[in-house]
């Protein structure tokens, strides 16, 4: 039973992994709420097993361990909230962008593009006019 | 005493809901928000002040007992970060209020915001490993918010990735925390303590390193650290302030807290200098690479984490009072910053560096309030860096640690680097079409003066980086007396265990 639950959690890990690294946002939404049930079922195992644990229906000592479900619980509200959140966000960035393909880091991209002009004085890239086409040959212009 | 442990967690929560009932008057938001954080920072003083005479204490939430009900408990770090978290609250909302932006207009700004407050209180007061969990989500829960307010296409973008790299660090501590239980049966800090060195050496390493992965990401360590300067320059300067100033810190909390706690000397002091050089190095060369002042000021954010997770490699008394003081600089000087950077914003209209010039002359004030803030990061006495560091290098000194030490002299000076580049593109370069040939691009209208009430809380804070400078010799006291606290945790376990 155990081995059929740690496989399904690893499951679960594993195409949650490959849906977070799709540059769809829908794919990364469902890939990160796969993995949050991941999580759970390993809550879940992390327990004794039992019967129901309802105070007076039989004898204690044979109930599951309520805790980690307690903490399931806690833990499943936590990531509804958070995924509804994301698929709200999700959908003002189909709203700006009508795509749901994750952009890269434009400022990353200048600075790499415009890199070389950090190894001038800076105080000279300040007076230079910002080329909007980017990419001045390297080594011309100043020394 | 026990009462007041659960004010600064329930007082922002019942804050927050005041603030959406009132909603309709944003007066009476401010005066709730303003009311309630005040009332926090008080309270947490007292916390302080009490902890520091009587030891630990703590409080059972609900009236259950240990191992099954929540506990909060403060000892001497978690009521100084307490302390110094809320203060930095409570400025950074005057600040903001002053702001025309963010606050104004956004109608759930202030009740966001008090769940923030009370989630960074929440964890670094409670005594369970879980309900460290649901504290760490509702202030990130609270950062999702405040992180793409606005809802711009940039904001939306980098916010998404916060989200999801966070959400991936909340999915991994759940397993974590689902490993905990099933080795140990508990998720209480005491019970954990007692009951850790008792499991196999492999299953303890296991679970150290698997929370130093999930707090190394919340904390921006080498080589989870990418998300931070890509998703914090988005967000208004208030808000990213504030992120620069607790988010990381409440994950290198969480790291002190765990190591030191409950997995003692597991993991090899080795690896931990490993990650806080490559952080360091990796945090100050990306801030030299931009030209942006807000990007600059991210990547250092990363640089100075490295700083103190050298001193949790260190393990002894020196070393975590120096961390334990960096921390402290860290989250004054880092929310100066950024607010500072805030008002450069507001008067150069951009947070380009080649957008901006000529600000020594035409504010002259922001000069000053940066330079200050500035050299206090870079470690210049008399400044609270200044103290930060020199204890740690003493600390590293004394375990003749020389490589760590030569990396951290030299991240130090990239630092100081990083930092004159602002300064010269900023506040010297010439200013418009005067200082160069070519068609000027450059525009520096001045924008209008900034409010009293963004200067007013910004310049509070930058006294308090040379307040903490001159009242070093009290605070080392303070902080090695909190270390010691932590490398002899009885008296903290059994205040979690109620005794």
């Amino acid at each position: 039973m155990s081995v059929l639950l740690a496989a399904t959690a690893a499951a679960l890990f594993g195409i949650g992994t490959y849906l977070v690294l799709q540059r769809k946002l829908s794919r990364v939404i469902v890939g990160v709420g796969l993995m949050g049930h991941g999580a759970n079922v390993l809550l879940i195992t992390a327990g004794r097993r039992g019967r129901s644990p309802i105070i007076g229906s039989s004898d204690p000592s044979g109930f599951a361990d309520p805790v980690p479900q307690a903490l399931a619980l806690t833990a499943i509200v936590i990531s509804f909230g958070v995924t509804a959140l994301l698929l709200a966000l999700a959908y003002r960035s189909w709203l700006l962008t009508h795509d749901d393909e994750i952009a890269d880091d434009a400022e990353d991209r200048e600075v790499a593009r415009h890199g070389h002009r950090d190894a001038e004085l800076v105080d000279a890239a300040a007076v230079e006019p910002v080329d909007p086409e980017g990419d001045p040959t390297p080594g011309e212009g100043t020394p | 005493m026990n009462v007041l442990l659960a004010l600064p967690v329930v007082l922002p929560l019942l804050g927050a809901g005041v603030s959406i009932l009132v909603g309709r008057s944003r007066l009476a938001q401010r005066v709730v928000g303003i009311s309630v954080l005040t009332a926090v920072t008080g309270v947490a003083v007292a916390i302080l002040v009490h902890v520091d005479r009587h030891g630990p204490t703590s409080t059972q939430s609900g009236g259950w007992p240990a191992p099954l009900g929540i506990t909060l408990v403060a000892d001497r770090l978690s009521a100084l970060l307490l302390v110094v978290a809320s203060s930095m609250l409570l400025a950074v909302l005057l600040y903001a209020i002053g702001q025309p932006g963010a606050e104004r207009s956004h109608v759930g700004f202030q009740s966001v915001y008090l769940v923030l407050a009370g989630g960074v209180a929440a964890a670094f007061l409670t005594g369970d490993l879980f309900n460290l969990f649901v504290a760490i989500e509702m202030m990130l829960t609270a950062s999702y918010v405040l992180i793409t307010l606005g809802g711009r296409l940039e904001q939306v973008r980098s916010g998404m990735t916060y989200i999801v790299i966070s959400l991936l660090a909340s999915m991994l501590f759940l397993a974590a925390l689902a490993f905990t239980y099933s080795a140990t049966g508990t998720v209480n800090l005491a019970e954990l303590a007692r009951r850790v060195p008792e499991l196999p050496f492999g299953t303890q390493a296991a679970l150290a390193a698997l929370f130093l992965v999930v707090f190394g990401i919340k904390a921006a360590l080498f080589p989870l650290y990418f998300w931070l300067p890509d998703s914090y320059p988005t967000a208004p300067s208030p808000v990213t302030a504030i992120f620069a100033g607790l988010l990381t810190k409440v994950g290198v909390y969480a790291i002190i807290r765990t190591q030191t706690l409950l997995f003692p000397h597991v993991l090899p002091a080795g690896l931990f200098y490993g990650i806080a050089a490559a952080t360091m190095v990796v945090g100050v060369l990306g801030a030299i690479a931009q030209d942006d002042v807000k990007r600059i000021l991210s990547f250092n954010i990363v640089g100075q984490i490295g700083y103190m997770v050298i001193g949790i490699g260190l393990f002894d008394v020196a070393g975590l009072a120096a961390v334990i003081l960096s921390l402290v600089h860290h989250i004054v000087v880092k929310t100066s910053l950024f607010l500072t950077e805030g008002l450069i914003e507001l008067h150069g209209g951009s947070s380009r560096l080649n957008r901006l010039g000529g600000m020594v002359r035409t504010a002259p004030g922001i000069a000053v309030l940066f330079g200050v803030a500035a050299l206090a990061l870079a470690g210049i006495p008399p400044l609270s860096g200044f103290v930060a560091k020199f204890s740690l290098m003493a600390a590293i000194t004394a375990q003749h640690e020389w490589w760590v030490l030569a990396v951290a002299i030299l991240v130090s000076l990239l630092t100081l680097f990083s930092m004159v580049k602002i300064w010269v593109g900023v506040f010297w370069a010439p200013a418009g079409p005067a200082g160069g040939e070519g068609p000027a691009e450059v525009e520096v209208a001045p924008g209008p003066s900034a409010p009293l009430l963004m200067l007013a809380p910004t310049a509070v804070l930058v006294a308090g980086t040379v307040a903490i400078g001159v009242f070093g010799g009290p605070l080392y006291e303070l902080a090695g007396r909190a270390a010691t606290d932590l490398l002899h945790p009885q008296p903290y376990l059994d205040a979690v265990a109620g005794r």
